[in-house]
C-alpha cells in the first residue's frame, strides 16, 4: 500500500498535497482498491468542504462503502491518497481515528448492553476516563432523546432508536468528520425523519458529514453537494439542484386511454411546462418538466376533465437515482453489478441484503 | 476502582474535542486500559445474560450427571479405580475444550454485526479487541471450573493431591488459553453466526475421541492411538495425576509423559493459532 501517492498530483488536479488546508475536511485523490480482479475503486476523487453535508450517491456495488471504509481507516488503499481532517488515512490512521465518527451499516453498537452502557464503554475507549465517560453518556442520551430507554438493552430498541444511539456513539468526541453509511436503510419513514433531524443538528454544531446513500431524496434533503459514484469512479459532483437540473427536475406525467388523445394532452401540458412535453405514443404517456408542481397538476387535471379526455393516470414524478444514472451513464442502476462492495465485505453482505428487504417492505 | 478511572480529569461538560487523548499516559498504559474495558464489556454481557453461562455449563453438568449416574456403573477403568476419579477431570477438560466454540461464536457475532469495525475505527489499541476477548474467556473459564468442581464434590468426587490441584487448574486454563486463539481464528474465518453453531458438530466427536470418558486402551487399537495423542487427553491424564487419582493411564509414550505433554500441546496450539488469528485480524483491513 501507500505507493502511487504521487499519481495525479499535478497543479491542476485540484487536490493539492498540502494536507492541512482548512477548506476541505475530506480529500481523496485517485483512490484505487482492488479485490482480486474486481476494481472496487478505480481512480475515485472526492473533496468535502469543512462544515457541510456531502452526499455520496450510488447504487449497491458502486464503491460507496469501500470509499467510506478507506476514509475511516478500516481498509487500506491500493493507490491514490486520502486525507481526513488534514491527516493521511494511511500513515496517520490513529490520529485520524481520534477525529472521526463512523455510523451506519457496518459500525454497530453492542446489542446486549444498554444504551447507557454502550456510550460509557465507547467513552472509556475514547479515553475520556470513567467519570467523564459517564457524564458524556448522560448528555448524549438526553440530546438524542434516548433518556427514557437509557437503561434498556439495545436489543429491545426500535430501528430508529438504534441508529440514534449509533449516532450518539459516533459523537462522543464531537468528531471533525462523521461518516454516515446509509444511515436510514431499512428504517420506516418516521425513524428516517428522526435520523435526518439528528444529522441536521450535528451539522449545526460544525461537524462535517459524509453521507452515503442510495436515495436521491435523502441526499437532496441533507447534502449541500453530491458526488455520484459508479463503478468505483466519481461520475458527477454537483449541488442537488444541479443534479436535478441535469435530469430535468420534477415531471408531470399523464397517461391517457386512447392514442387519439395524445396530441391534445401534449397541447395542454405545454401550457404548464417550462420545457418541451415529451410523448410516448406506444405507452399513451405524456410527460414534461414542471417547477410549480401543484399548480401545474391542478391546471392539467382540470383542463383535461373540461375537455373530456379519458385519463388513466396523472401525477408528479420526482427524478430518481435511476434517472440521474440514466442521464449520466446511459445505463440504469443494475443490481446485477453488485461486484465491488459485495466483494469488499462478504461477511456483511448477507446483512445488507436483509436490510434492503426491510427497506422494500 | 478500575485502572482507567485514574485517568479521570476534573469537570464534565462538553466533549474533549478531537485529539485530546491525554498524553500523560504511555501507549502501553492505554493498551492495558482498553483491554480492561473490553473485558468489562464481555463480563457485562454475562451479567446481563446469565442464561448464557447456564447454557455453557449445562452440557458439562448434564454430562457429569449422565456419565456419573447413568453410565457410571457400567464404565470400567482399566487397572481398577473409581470411575468418578476418571470422569471428573475429563469433564473439566471437556469444558475447557468446548470453550473455543464460545470464543468463536462471540467473535463472529462481533465481526458480522460491525462491533469490531466500530472498535477499529476508534483511537484505541487494536490489540485490545483480541486480548480483551482472551482475558474475558479466561475469567469465565475460572467461573465455569469453580461451578463444575462444586458439582463434582457434591457427587462425591474427592481429589487427593493436596496443593497440586492448583497446578491442575493451571494446566486446564493453559489449555483454554491455547484454544482462545483457535476460537478467534475460526470466529474471523466463518462467514456468519449460524456457521459458528456448526462448530459443535465438529468439536463433539473430536472431544469424544480422547481419554475424557473412556480410557484409550478400551478402544480399538488404531482409535486408541488417536485418542491417546489427542492433545486434550494429555491434559486429562495430567490433571488426574495432579488430583492424586491417576487412574486409567496407558503404557504408550504419550500417556506416560502426560504432564510434559499437557504443557507442550497448548504451546503448540498457541504457536499455530495465535499467528493465524492475528493475521486474520490484520486481514480485516484488506
Amino acid at each position: 500500500m501507500g505507493d502511487g501517492h504521487d499519481k495525479g498530483d499535478g497543479p491542476d488536479s485540484g487536490y493539492g498535497g498540502d494536507g492541512g488546508d482548512g477548506d476541505y475536511a475530506v480529500r481523496a485523490e485517485g483512490l484505487d482498491k482492488r479485490y482480486g480482479e474486481k476494481r472496487a475503486l478505480d481512480g475515485f476523487d472526492l473533496a468535502v468542504r469543512t462544515g457541510t453535508v456531502h452526499g455520496l450517491l450510488g447504487p449497491n456495488g458502486a464503491g460507496k462503502t469501500t470509499a467510506v471504509r478507506i476514509l475511516s481507516t478500516l481498509v487500506r488503499l491500493d493507490g491514490g491518497r486520502a486525507t481526513v481532517a488534514g491527516l493521511d488515512v494511511g500513515r496517520q490512521a490513529r490520529e485520524v481515528r481520534a477525529r472521526i465518527g463512523l455510523t451506519g451499516q457496518y459500525a454497530a453498537v453492542d446489542e446486549v448492553l444498554t444504551g447507557r452502557q454502550n456510550l460509557e464503554m465507547f467513552g472509556r475507549l475514547f479515553h475520556l476516563g470513567g467519570k467523564r465517560a459517564r457524564s458524556r453518556a448522560t448528555e448524549l442520551l438526553e440530546r438524542f432523546d434516548l433518556s427514557d430507554a437509557a437503561d434498556k438493552g439495545v436489543g429491545d430498541y426500535s430501528g430508529g432508536m438504534r441508529r440514534r444511539l449509533d449516532l450518539a456513539a459516533s459523537m462522543i468526541l464531537a468528531p471533525a468528520v462523521l461518516f454516515l453509511d446509509e444511515p436510514t436503510t431499512g428504517l420506516d419513514p418516521r425513524s428516517r425523519n428522526e435520523v435526518w433531524d439528528s444529522v441536521r443538528a450535528l451539522v449545526a454544531d460544525g461537524t462535517t458529514v459524509l453521507l452515503t446513500t442510495q436515495y436521491l431524496e435523502e441526499a437532496d434533503k441533507l447534502a449541500s453537494r453530491i458526488t455520484v459514484i459508479d463503478q468505483g469512479r466519481a461520475i458527477a459532483d454537483d449541488t442537488p439542484d444541479g443534479l436535478k437540473n441535469l435530469v430535468g427536475g420534477d415531471r408531470i406525467e399523464v397517461v391517457v386511454a386512447e392514442r387519439a388523445d395524445v396530441p391534445r394532452v401534449v397541447k395542454v401540458v405545454a401550457r404548464v411546462t417550462d420545457g418541451e412535453p415529451e410523448s410516448d405514443e406506444s405507452e399513451l404517456r405524456v410527460h414534461a418538466p414542471v417547477t410549480d408542481r401543484v399548480a401545474a397538476l391542478t391546471e392539467v387535471a382540470r383542463t383535461l376533465q373540461d375537455e373530456g379526455v379519458r385519463v388513466e393516470d396523472i401525477g408528479l414524478r420526482r427524478p430518481s437515482l435511476d434517472d440521474v444514472f440514466l442521464r449520466l451513464t446511459g445505463h440504469r442502476t443494475t443490481s446485477a453489478d453488485e461486484a465491488a462492495d459485495a466483494v469488499s465485505d462478504k461477511r456483511t453482505s448477507g446483512k445488507r441484503a436483509s436490510d434492503k428487504k426491510e427497506a422494500a417492505v | 476502582m478500575s485502572a482507567v478511572d485514574l485517568a479521570d480529569e476534573p469537570g464534565a461538560g462538553p466533549p474533549a474535542g478531537p485529539g485530546t487523548e491525554p498524553a500523560v499516559h504511555s501507549r502501553a498504559y492505554w493498551a492495558l486500559a482498553d483491554c480492561w474495558n473490553i473485558v468489562r464489556r464481555g463480563l457485562t454481557h454475562y451479567r446481563r445474560q446469565p442464561v448464557n453461562i447456564a447454557w455453557q455449563l449445562g452440557f458439562p453438568i448434564l454430562s457429569v450427571l449422565l456419565y456419573g449416574y447413568v453410565f457410571g456403573s457400567a464404565m470400567t477403568v482399566p487397572g481398577g479405580g473409581d470411575y468418578k476419579d476418571f470422569l471428573m477431570p475429563g469433564m473439566f477438560v471437556m469444558t475447557m475444550a468446548f470453550g473455543f466454540i464460545n470464543t468463536a461464536t462471540i467473535v463472529v457475532y462481533d465481526a458480522t454485526k460491525g462491533v469490531i469495525d466500530r472498535f477499529r475505527s476508534m483511537p484505541m489499541a487494536p490489540s485490545a479487541v483480541v486480548a480483551g476477548r482472551g482475558v474475558t474467556d479466561l475469567v469465565v473459564a475460572c467461573a465455569e471450573l469453580g461451578i463444575l468442581v462444586l458439582t463434582a464434590l457434591a457427587m462425591g468426587w474427592r481429589p487427593d493431591g493436596g496443593w497440586n490441584f492448583l497446578a491442575a487448574f493451571g494446566l486446564l486454563l493453559w489449555l483454554r488459553f491455547a484454544l482462545i486463539w483457535l476460537g478467534v481464528w475460526l470466529g474471523l474465518l466463518v462467514p456468519n453466526p449460524e456457521a459458528a453453531g456448526g462448530l459443535f458438530a465438529v468439536a463433539f466427536p473430536l472431544t469424544m475421541i480422547s481419554s475424557i470418558f473412556v480410557a484409550p486402551q478400551l478402544m480399538p487399537d488404531w482409535l486408541g492411538w488417536i485418542a491417546a495423542w489427542n492433545p486434550i487427553s494429555s491434559t486429562a491424564a495430567a490433571t488426574r495425576e495432579l488430583f492424586g487419582t491417576p487412574v486409567g493411564g496407558g503404557d504408550s509414550w504419550v500417556e506416560q509423559h502426560a504432564l510434559l505433554m499437557a504443557g507442550v500441546w497448548p504451546l503448540v496450539l498457541t504457536a499455530v493459532f495465535l499467528p493465524l488469528a492475528v493475521r486474520r485480524f490484520q486481514r480485516l483491513s484488506r
